[in-house]
Parts: C-alpha cells; structure tokens; sequence
C-alpha cells in the first residue's frame, strides 16, 4: 500500500515536472516571437499580460490548495494527538456505536411497566407546563412595565432608564440555574423557588427585549404623538401598545416554550414537577420511565411550538 | 403680529455640533413658507425648535406672543395642541386603522384617562371622517395603514394634523419619499388648507422647484445661518448655489 502512494508520489512529481518544461517552452517561443515582430509590440504587450493574468490566477489556486491540505494535515496531527493522550481508541470508538444503540433499544424505549406510570407523568408534566406559563406571564408584565421606563421612547427619566437596563441585565446575566441554587438556601426545595429563578431570568431577558423591540417600532410614531400634543400615558396606550403588541407576544410565547425546557432542568434541583419524576425514575435506574418522560416532554414542547406558531400567524 | 418669532436662536447637539446660529426670522399667520438648505443644515431643527421636540439652547422663540423657549410641560402641550406636524416617514400608528390615527390628532385636547383609553366624542368622529372625505380617503377609513401607499398615508398625516384645529403646520420633507404624481396631490392639499383654512404652513423642501412655485416666502439656510428670506421671485440661480454651497452646474436644478 505504501509502495502504491510513493509510486503515485512519483508520477505526480513528474508529471509536474513535464508542466513546468512546457511553460518554460512556451514563455521562450513568445520571447521569440516578441524579437522577430517588433513592429506589433502593442498586441504582444497585451498577450503578455493576459498570460502573466493566467499564471497569477493559477498560482493563486495553488496557494488555495496548499492551505486546504496544510488545514487537513492539521487537524489529523490534533485528531491522533489527542487519542494518544486521552487513551482513545479509535476503532473501538466506532464499534461501540451499535452496542450503545443495542442499549438505548433494549432500554429506553417504555414498556409496559413505564406505562403504568403515564399519568403521574402527565399531571407532572401539566404542573411544570402551568408553572412556566404563569412564571413567563408575570415575568411579562412586569417586564413591559419597567421597558417602559427604560426605553428612549417614552423619554422617561434617563437616570431612572439607566438604573432599569443595569437591574435588567443583572437578572439576566445571572444563569436562571444559579438562581435556582441560591433560592433553595431561603426557600427550599418548593416549587416557589423554581418560580422565582425562572422569574427573575425571565424578568430579566424579556425587559431587554422589550426595550429594543419598543425603541425599533414605536419611537417614530410617539414622536407624532408627542408633537400632537399627547401625554406619555396616551403615546403609551394608543401608540406603543398597538405597534410593539405583535413582536412583545411573539416574545412572550417563544419564552413559553423556553421556560418549559429549563423549568425541567430547574425542577431536577429543587426536587419537583417533571424535572423531579425524571430524576427519580433515572436514579432508580428505571430508564425506560425516564425516557417516557423525555418522550413527554419533547411532545409538549413541539405542541406548544406549533400552537404558538398558528398563534404568531393570526396576530402578524 | 407675527405668529411665530424666532429671536437669535442657536442650538448646539452634544455640546459640540453646532445645528443653528444666531436664527431670527418672524411668520406672519396664514404665510406659506419654504425653508430649503442642504441635508444637515437644521431645517429639521428649526422645525422641531418650534414644538419643542427639541430644545434651543439660545435665544428665544415666540409662539402666538408667548415665549416658548422657557415653557413647562403643561405650556408646551398648549403649544403643541396648535401646531400640527407632517412627517418625511408619514410617522402613522401603522397596525391601527385610518381613522383611528386620524382621532390621534385630538389626543393633546383630550384628558390624560379618556385618550389613553381612546374614548372620542360623536362630533369628533363626524370630524374625522369629514376631513378623511375631503382628502379622498373616505373609502379608506377602515384599512390598516399598512395596507396604503406613500401618498396615501401622507394624506392620514395631513388629516391628522388637520384634526388638532391647529394654528401651524410644519412639515419636515413632506414629499421626500413620494413619487411626483403624490407629490403634487399632497402639496395641493397644503397649499388648499393654507388657504382655505387660513393655518400657517411652514415646510422643509429638497424639491428647489416646487418650493419656487408654491410658496409666497422662501428662507435659505446653510450651516445653521440664514443667507435668503424673501420672496421665490427675488431667488437667484447664484443665491441658490450659495445655498446649497456648490458651483454653477453641480445642482439637479441647474439641468435644463
């Protein structure tokens, strides 16, 4: 195999050795050519550049190629350097692959048994689907109410706008999952504290949100508003309201659907609604439950997806 | 009595960019004046000095005898309430209907609960539909304003600032983004309110020729100073170069 790819090596070599002897015949004959007819200098001129034009361009193909293999070998020496360090092994690797879907088979799939726990599962899933959708509501109306005290459009108070995209983007650049673990210090593991880790990163993504979506859509027609002689609450619900509604609830619904597959996650560390059920049936190892669960969840979501598109559609 | 003075207003944005120095003009009600001047030169300015969106930074403006200049939030509603205002971008509540963008226009006379909520009067609705049936939009009342074309919504502009009963028009590029057959239908209807309703209307032109045909008063302005303020008969070709600062050849009007 080896003596195979020297030989090609070979080949390859010479045959570009044959290219470069041509071009060299070629580039002489038009020296040539250019010594025996001076007087049609100019179209020489202009042959010359256009064959000068072609080896440019196939230099720069070369170059091209050079990098692509140069990136390829690259990433082959990362490839087999970090297996060698991680003890990986490739081929053991690869055959695993129909073991692990043998497993997942034999395993994950529900059975009978899982079954029978369908409707805990459910009224679990129905919990944890309500509390998402309450906690990304209020989370909403306090949002909106505070992005209007934060946006340029309403010419609030700059100082107090200031304070609200500070608090704002406090809340939302703390992870709702480290939220989640600091709330279970005063509250424990309860359902309110999943409340409030989901509120508080909703809260805090969903007023930036509005922010921007008010500033892009509303600002010229309060500006009209304004010149009309309105006050801010009128410019707010004759004139913000009406032109930010559409996008806000589009917002608010893909939070819905957010919220439902982090209220899961969050639910694992404070020991209730789907979450909970999950890592119960999981610990007892009782993994074609956990996967009725999973399967549970993924329709939800879907579901909610699709209804929320038909919703987006109407309100567009 | 002039409606409207403006005494050696300067306005600096920043503390740095210098908009108008030391304006002063006065307008007579019920004159029909044009402001032309490059992109940059604060025509936009003047304009929004006159209603507050902006606020000069010297000098003072009279607004109908009273100096707005240091007026509180309840005085400049009163002056806002007597001066309408027409957009470039027509500035509509696009996903409400026609004739409730209209009813906007009455927002600055109604009380805070009322407006907000959009509860108008009987005659204020007769009101609106009158003025949209004057501005051939009856049939158009109940559409969305998204669904109308340039012009269109210029002309809801109009009706709105119509339904405000103002003393003042202003108008910042009010042809800017319409094509010359709107174009002529919505400088007929200004120059129609102009005269018939005897409302003052002061306008930001791009358009040196039908600033020169429609207005009886032109003002110049170039770099936030006033170099022409009379009458279009008395503008000359190498007045206008001054004010657009550019030689002989280099402007759309110098095409023949």
């Amino acid at each position: 195999m080896l003596n195979k790819f020297s030989e090609k090596l070979k080949n390859k070599r010479a045959s570009s050795k044959a290219e470069a002897t041509q071009d060299t015949n070629v580039s002489q004959a038009s020296k040539q050519s250019s010594n025996t007819k001076a007087t049609q200098d100019a179209e020489l001129t202009q042959d010359a550049k256009i064959s000068k034009w072609q080896l440019d361009k196939s230099s720069v193909f070369i170059k091209r190629k050079r990098t692509f293999t140069l990136a390829f070998l690259g990433v082959a020496v990362l490839f087999a350097g970090s297996a060698i360090i991680t003890n990986y092994n490739v081929i053991e690797g690869f055959t695993s692959i129909p073991k692990v879907i043998i497993w997942m088979v034999q395993n994950l799939v529900p059975n009978e048994k899982s079954w029978e726990h369908l409707p805990s599962i459910l009224s679990k899933l129905a919990e944890t689907a309500l509390v998402a959708i309450a906690v990304t509501v209020c989370a909403a109306l306090c949002s909106f109410f505070f992005s209007l005290l934060g946006t340029r459009t309403t010419k609030a108070n700059p100082l107090v706008a200031r304070v609200v995209r500070v608090i704002a983007a406090f809340f939302r650049n703390v992870p709702d999952v480290v939220w989640a673990i600091l709330l279970l210090f005063s509250f424990g593991q309860n359902v309110l504290t999943g409340f409030f880790a989901l509120f508080f990163a909703t809260f805090g993504l969903l007023t930036r949100i509005f922010i921007e979506t008010i500033d892009e859509v509303s600002s010229s027609c309060v500006e009209a508003m304004h010149a009309t002689g309105a006050t801010t609450l009128q410019t707010v619900f004759q004139g913000i309201v009406p032109s930010s509604m559409p996008s806000i609830v589009s917002w608010i619904l893909y939070m819905i659907e957010t919220n439902i597959r982090t209220s899961t996650l969050i639910g694992v560390l404070t020991a209730t609604g789907i979450g909970y059920a999950f890592d119960t049936y999981y610990k007892r190892m009782d993994y074609a439950s956990a996967s009725l669960v999973v399967l549970s969840i993924v329709i939800l979501v879907i579901a909610i997806e699709l209804i929320s598109n038909q919703i987006r559609k109407v309100i567009m | 009595m002039p409606i409207l003075e403006f005494q050696d207003v300067s306005k600096v944005y920043d503390k740095t960019t210098k908009a108008l120095t030391d304006v002063s003009f006065s307008v007579d009600e019920g004159e029909f004046v044009s402001i032309i001047g490059p992109s940059g030169s604060g025509k936009s300015t003047i304009l929004r000095c006159i209603n507050k969106l902006v606020d000069a930074t010297q000098g003072s403006i009279f607004f109908d005898g009273h100096n707005i200049t240091t007026a509180d939030k309840k005085e400049i509603r009163k002056v806002r309430k007597k001066t309408g205002m027409i957009f470039q971008h027509y500035n509509l509540v696009d996903r409400l209907s026609v004739i409730e963008n209209v009813l906007h226009g009455r927002l600055g006379h109604k009380a805070t609960i009322t407006g907000a909520a959009g509860i108008y009067s009987e005659q204020e609705k007769e009101n609106a539909f009158a003025i949209l049936d004057k501005l051939g939009l009856a049939d158009q009342a109940y559409k969305r304003c998204d669904e109308l074309s340039g012009g269109q919504k210029q002309r809801v502009g109009i009706a709105r600032s119509i339904m405000q009963e103002p003393r003042l028009i202003l108008c910042d590029e009010p042809i800017a983004s319409l094509d010359p057959s709107s174009s002529k239908v919505i400088m007929d209807h200004l120059s129609d309110i102009n005269q018939s309703m005897k409302i003052t209307c002061i306008l930001n032109l791009h358009q040196v020729d039908v600033a020169l045909k429609y207005s009886k008063r032109i003002i110049g302005i170039t770099s936030g100073q006033i170099v022409y303020d009379g009458p279009p008969e008395t503008l000359s070709k190498s007045k206008i170069h001054e004010i657009y600062q550019s030689s002989e050849g280099e402007l759309i009007t110098d095409v023949e």
